[in-house]
């Protein structure tokens, strides 16, 4: 199940220059979250503070707090435990190319300590499924690299790979901007689905794409988030100038 | 370093070389006159182009020199030179096995504690090391392969054999001699200082190939396996380690390959005795080491024959296991996986 997430006062630096200005956010659980904004506004720099992956950039550092679920991130909980809780998918798909495709999907697990074979098996078969790619690999399974597959299929393969340790988040940096549009559509269909199940956070460049699969937008311009609202209202009748620029620039 | 042995003047050695320098100066020659211009540029091509024939040339004589002095040998022996233990030069007895061995045992001993160690320096500086310490401290491990080996060598003889004589080997012989690797009387010298000396000289190559290897694993290997929760070590071993092992594989071979054709520090300290021991301790011999020690003094027709015989098979074995080092080490730099199946 999905779980809430809190984000209060969020500032974050790549060494001397600061990329994100005290961002608040809440998140709903079980549902998916679009944060829009120009390229270079610290969509990225955000999503990756809500997993801790930011400061694992030399120089970067984050202050602020971020409650997901019962866990306060920067607070007495560490990085690797937060991280099997809150998946994350990268802009461009980034499979094990020495692993096959069953142990990429199943890279989570073993990490995790877990070595029941047959309910590995299980699990790589659910993660595939939710991540509709069972039927294009279950004949190769063991076969082909991670590396072989299409690029549509080898980003579902990371969706799959993040959904194996059954997380309660999924933060998707732009997952469709490196596929092409049939690809896309599949993964949007997907991120449709999943959000019964987990909590979605989404960056996109492509507003329609926020449009399709997400209740919630934040918009952010220079490492401030300008408004946040329903996805509707966001690009029907927003209540900041900015964010009406930006939406309406882009449409007309 | 490693072919110290092989050019010797009594089968030849000047002539390829002068054959090579030949060629290029006829072929450079029209470049001299000119300032620029189409000319300039087919007269380079074809001066380059002599470069590359020339060297492929001296590969070729080298192979020829050896095969030809090696065939009274050859013809004497037969298959069974490299299997016979017996050298003795009196009686005209020749077989290489000893030799064998010890180039064996020695570059791979080496490999067992130079691997450990150099993969751990290249992991240490790509991955955990501050920024401003890895300038430096690749630089250090760098300058260590550009020390003479007899330096080594000497190094080995003054420092090293003492060490292992006065606490190394005892303690050794106390405590793992029941393995029967670690017995007999703690000399200092022998196989165990030369597969020591050798992991010292070989951790450089085998360190900054491998820390080449890492570096051009993409970062967003890392990420992937960190946003997994992989811990640092764990991030390091999927993520990174897994992605390079062809490429460390290489940096491996290209080591190995030193190991085997290394001459002046492993005769200074292994022993050069013709003997085929269980324990480390005791004194060995290697291939390269029998033709630096005995070629001048090879009197009989058969003598020079047979080392020469060694000296093909060194030659054959360090050719090849470059080729596939290097082929390693390419294939993975260019971003092309050896293999892409786990
Ligand atoms: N690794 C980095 N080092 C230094 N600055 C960075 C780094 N990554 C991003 N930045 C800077 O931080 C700001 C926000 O970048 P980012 O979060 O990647 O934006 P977005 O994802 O919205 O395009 C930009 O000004 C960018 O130049
Ligand atoms: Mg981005």
């Amino acid at each position: 199940m999905g779980v809430e997430i809190k984000v209060e006062k969020i500032n974050a630096w790549y060494g001397k220059t600061q990329a994100l200005f005290d961002i608040d956010l809440d998140v709903l659980a079980n549902h998916a979250t679009a944060l829009i904004g120009p390229s270079g506004c610290g969509k990225s720099t955000f999503i990756r503070c809500l997993n801790r992956m930011h400061e694992t950039l030399p120089g970067a550092r984050v202050t602020g707090r971020v409650q997901i679920g019962d866990l306060d991130i920067y607070k007495g909980t560490s990085a690797t435990q937060l991280r099997r809780r809150v998946g994350m998918v990268f802009q461009k798909p980034n499979p094990f190319p020495s692993m096959s495709i069953y142990d990429n999907v199943a890279a989570g697990l073993k990490l995790n300590g877990f070595s029941n074979r047959k309910q590995t098996d299980e699990i790589v078969e659910t993660a595939l499924k939710s991540s509709a790619l069972w039927d294009e690999v279950k004949d190769s399974l063991h076969k082909q690299s991670g590396a072989s597959l299409s690029g549509g299929q080898q980003q579902r393969l990371c969706i799959a790979r993040a959904l194996a340790v059954q997380p309660e988040v999924l933060l998707m940096d732009e997952p469709c901007s490196a596929l092409d549009p049939i690809s896309t559509g599949k993964v949007e269909e997907l991120i449709f689905q999943l959000k019964s199940k987990y909590t979605i956070v989404i960056v996109t460049h492509n507003m329609q794409q926020a449009g399709r699969v997400a209740e919630f937008t934040g918009f952010f311009l220079l490492g401030r988030m300008i408004e946040f609202d329903k996805t509707e209202r966001i690009f029907t009748n927003p209540s900041d100038k900015r964010t009406e620029d930006y939406v309406t620039g882009r449409f007309g | 370093m490693s072919n110290q042995a092989v050019p010797h003047p009594s089968f030849g050695g000047p002539e390829p070389d002068s054959v090579a320098r030949e060629q290029v100066k006829t072929a450079a020659n029209p470049l001299l006159g000119f300032s620029g211009g189409e000319g300039a540029d087919t007269a380079f091509r074809f001066a380059m182009l002599a470069c590359a024939v020339g060297v492929v040339a001296l590969l070729g004589l080298i192979v020829y020199q050896l095969v030809t002095g090696s065939q009274l040998s050859w013809h004497t022996f037969g298959w069974k030179f490299f299997g016979s233990s017996d050298w003795n030069p009196v009686e005209d007895q020749f077989g290489a096995f000893p030799f064998i061995y010890g180039t064996l045992v020695s570059s791979f001993l080496a490999l067992a504690i130079a691997v450990p160690l150099a993969v751990g320096v290249a992991v240490f500086i790509t991955e955990m090391c501050p920024g401003w310490l890895k300038g430096p401290l690749s630089f250090t491990t760098e300058l260590l392969a550009a020390i003479p080996s007899v330096i080594y060598g000497l190094w080995a003889i003054f420092v090293m054999v003492p060490l292992l004589r006065i606490w190394v080997q005892p303690f050794l012989a106390r405590t793992l001699g029941w393995t029967g690797f670690f017995s007999g009387p703690p000399y200092g010298i022998g196989m165990l200082a030369a597969g020591i000396i050798l992991a010292i000289m070989i951790i450089p190559i085998i360190s900054s190939i491998s820390r080449e290897v890492l570096t051009v694993v993409p970062q967003n290997q890392r990420e992937a396996a960190l946003a997994l929760g992989a811990t640092r070590w764990e991030m390091i071993r999927i993520g990174v380690l897994r992605n390079a092992r062809a490429g460390i594989v290489g940096a491996i071979i290209l080591g190995l390959g030193r190991a085997l054709g290394e001459t002046m520090a492993v005769t200074m300290v292994i022993g050069n005795r013709p003997e085929i021991a269980k324990s480390l301790f005791a004194p060995g011999y290697t291939m390269a080491s029998v033709l630096a020690n005995e070629f001048s003094e090879a009197t009989g027709d058969v003598y020079l024959s047979a080392l020469i015989e060694i000296g093909l098979a060194l030659f054959f074995v360090t050719i090849v296991v470059n080729a596939m080092a290097r082929l390693l080490v390419w294939s993975v730099t260019r971003g092309l996986p050896a293999r892409s199946n786990a």
